[in-house]
């Protein structure tokens, strides 16, 4: 009986190995190519980044009225893709969900990407990069801009635990069984990262109690992180950003950012790795489902933020309305546009289950985040070409803001930036956490497997 | 009364202190031969005592503060001081002296306003009028409680400035102001190649610096001196009223007039911008009404701007 079980174990793990551990060493021309573009980009940013040390903010189409434009734009959307990590294991996970055993690694990667990489975006924004360490010397607790760098690093430390942590098994097998495919520098890593891990069942125990703890510690701090972000601006006397709601809005929006960030990450990982016997039209019927939810809440949050001052129409709360509203309004379309394509299509196409198949839940995961991203230049935007007072006595281009080429340029580095550490952790670590899916299988994992 | 005097005695002689350790620091420098090269002899001589006891004559224009005390004196303030303007919008005629001697003294560019003309009309049909806008020095002010340095800070004197020697060019304090009373220096500024070498005074925010933040400071470099801010004195239609509202005083910057402060608001209706917003300005406005000009469309656009239409619009 225990030697059958034994030898059915062996069969299984040896399968689990061959179709995750596969493609770590390999490296097809399609992902050098990946990985040359996506460098090349990053290059031509850091090009334009210098022109902007060089010369000055005044390259981007960012001027004293609208002084904030797409670098906290996207600032606001990395941070809130960053969030899918604590969705995903920890608030689907915490209550049991079972079936997000194979993509919660990915989730958890981009998490950790797009928390690193927001940090880049606030310093691309910043008029004298060279003084941030006055952050640290002359820091002032009493700014949210303090609030929300400490609880990023926060974010980013435990994200890094939480991605590494359930990796300490999947890198003892590594160790145990991939020394001859693996170049010696590599395997030496591995090694050294498994931490010694023979996978005692007391090695299990701290484990699963330490990830538990994590877990449960994640959400708060990704709350705190996502309601200080939504602060920078709530916690201001503008029109439209004066708003009490705030935090839960950005929270909710950026489950829905993540959830379509997660889609298009499952699909194109799948397809490249050939995993259509892990990540299963199952898995992203239920992702779909997920979508759903949080969008429905989301939907909720918009609700809110623009009928009730919508119904007052207060003077400057009009202005702001009017501009997001009216398709004669400066963000009208572009509004419209994010809002039927970013939100109420995916929700209601999401409903019907011929959409929650991965090609089109991929599509539409793609249309989430790309409307994600101009969600949060219609949040920060449009509020700053209404002041208060008149604006008068500068040229015409103080009244708008239109992004330079430059500012997109460097936009888009930091972008590639966030698609490049996730391509590399894809590559370097198994997606896929293996002995989460062996122990899902009925293999005794309680031994060096 | 002697109590009033004595902190800022004491605080005199500190300062008295910290001067003449500087002076000495600069002569020893000097002993060595590096600053001597560009001495003339018809120079008004000072006589100072050095650190070691002995008394030697400097020359006037070496006598400068360094960038330190110069900080920690501009962070500090005027001690007993509350300072407050009255802005007349009755007497305001558009001159724009104010715009143009503040821009000359803050060496901004003409796009940069510290102050701010501008043409506004209460409601549709209320009619226009000009309206000079510098920073509200608000006693609670919603830019000083965002940054995430200190760099821009309120005085004890209710002055609200901001430190570009500090300031890392986030630009929270220009979201958070409700009044648009910030600029930023988006590039180098105007004179940066001839302010290379001076001293960054922060009570003038001079030399300005590109990636910083500038504001209205009230001319705080005058009101060190006892003199009145560069708008005030420049208007030649009397619409400025200066001084300290712990004194209950205002001095009109064109007639030079003293007034009770407590008077001038109660008598004329005076009022604040924005007040349901709470920030508490030290800037009063009285009312527009008996207008000694006509209003003029258009003649104020020099920036390539259309007509106003009105409050948010």
């Amino acid at each position: 009986m225990s030697e059958n079980k034994k030898q059915s174990d062996e069969a299984i793990m040896l399968k689990i190995r061959e179709d995750l551990l596969t493609p770590m060493t390999k490296f097809p021309l399609s992902y050098k190519i990946w990985i040359g573009s996506l460098l090349t980009i990053i290059a031509v940013a850091i090009w334009g980044y210098t022109i902007q040390l060089q010369n000055g903010l005044g390259e981007t189409g960012m001027r004293d009225y609208v002084s904030w434009g797409v670098y906290i734009a996207s600032f606001v959307f990395f941070v809130a893709t960053a969030l899918v990590g604590m969705l995903i294991s920890a608030v689907v996970g915490l209550v049991g969900q079972k079936w997000i055993t194979p993509i919660s690694r990915i989730a958890e990667m981009i998490a950790l990407a797009f928390a690193m990489v927001a940090g880049i975006a606030i310093v691309a924004d910043m008029g004298r990069p060279d003084r941030i360490l006055n952050l640290l010397f002359h820091g002032r607790f009493q700014s949210p801009i303090i609030w929300d760098v400490t609880v990023v690093n926060l974010y980013i430390f435990i994200s890094i635990l939480l991605l590494f942590l359930p990796l300490l098994p999947d890198l003892g097998i590594i160790r145990n069984h991939m020394k001859k495919d693996l170049p010696k520098w590599q395997w030496n890593m591995y090694n050294i990262l498994s931490l010694g891990w023979v996978g005692t069942p007391g090695q299990y125990k701290i484990l699963h109690s330490t990830l538990r703890v994590l877990l449960i510690l994640i959400v708060p701090v990704a709350m705190a992180l996502h309601t200080v972000t939504s602060w920078l601006s709530a916690l201001t006397l503008r029109a439209g950003w004066d708003s009490t709601i705030f935090g839960p809005y950005y929270v909710t929006g950026a489950f829905v950012a993540g959830a379509g960030a997660v889609l298009v990450a499952m699909y194109f990982i799948r397809k490249a790795y050939r995993l259509e016997d892990y990540i299963t039209d199952f898995h992203f019927d239920k992702m779909g489902k997920l979508m759903v939810l949080v969008g429905l809440v989301y939907l909720y949050f918009n609700i809110n933020e623009f009928l009730v001052p919508g119904y007052k129409m207060k003077a400057a709360d009009a202005d702001h309305i009017f501009t997001l509203f009216s398709l004669n309004g400066e963000y009208g379309v572009m509004f419209w546009l994010t809002q039927t394509f970013g939100l109420l299509l995916p929700i209601t196409l999401g409903l019907f289950k011929p959409f929650r198949k991965p090609f089109p839940m991929m599509l539409i995961g793609l249309a989430i985040v790309i409307g994600a991203w101009f969600k949060r230049v219609i949040i920060i935007v449009p509020t700053m070409i209404h002041a208060y007072l008149p604006i008068q006595n500068v040229p015409e281009s103080f009244h708008h803001y239109t992004p330079t080429g430059l500012e997109i340029t460097v936009t888009l580095g930091i972008v590639a930036m966030a698609v490049l550490i996730i391509s590399i952790l894809v590559k370097l670590f198994p997606v896929i956490s293996l002995w989460e899916i062996a122990e899902e299988k009925g293999v005794d994992i309680h031994k060096d497997l | 009364m002697s109590k009033k005097i004595t902190p800022e005695a004491t605080s005199r002689r500190n300062f008295l202190k910290k001067f003449s350790i500087s002076v000495g620091g600069a002569t020893a420098v000097s002993g060595l031969g590096l600053l001597s090269s560009c001495v003339s002899d018809d120079e008004e001589k000072v006589p100072m005592l050095t650190t070691d006891g002995k008394v030697i004559n400097r020359d006037k224009s070496k006598l400068k503060l360094n960038l330190n005390e110069m900080q920690i004196r501009s962070r500090e303030g005027l001690s007993g001081k509350k300072f407050v303007m009255v802005i007349d919008l009755a007497k305001c005629k558009n001159a724009r002296k104010c715009m143009s001697a503040c821009q000359g003294a803050h060496h901004l560019k003409p796009e940069q306003h510290h102050i701010n003309v501008l043409q506004t009309e209460n409601a549709e049909g209320t009619g226009f009028y000009y309206q000079p806008k510098p920073c509200m020095h608000c006693d609670n002010p919603p830019c000083t409680k965002v940054c995430p340095v200190d760099a821009t800070f309120k005085r004890k004197d209710g002055i609200v400035l901001i430190d570009n020697e500090r300031c890392i060019g986030c630009r929270f304090c220009i979201a958070a102001c409700p009044y648009s009373a910030r600029v930023f220096n988006w590039s180098e500024p105007k004179y940066y190649e001839g302010d290379a070498n001076a001293v960054y005074d922060m009570e003038l925010n001079v030399p300005q610096k590109k990636g910083t933040v500038s504001k209205c400071l009230f001319s705080a470099d005058r009101l060190r001196i006892g003199k009145l801010p560069y708008c005030v004195s420049a208007c030649p239609n009397g619409t400025y009223w200066f001084g300290d509202a712990n004194e209950d005083a205002v001095t009109n910057g064109t007639s030079k007039e003293t007034v009770r402060l407590s008077s001038l608001l109660s008598d004329n209706g005076a009022y604040t911008l924005l007040p349901e917003l709470g920030t508490k300005p030290s800037v009063y406005y009285l009312p527009p009404k008996d207008r000694m000009f006509e209003y003029k469309e258009g003649e104020l656009n020099y920036l390539g701007e259309e007509e106003p239409k009105g409050h948010h619009s």
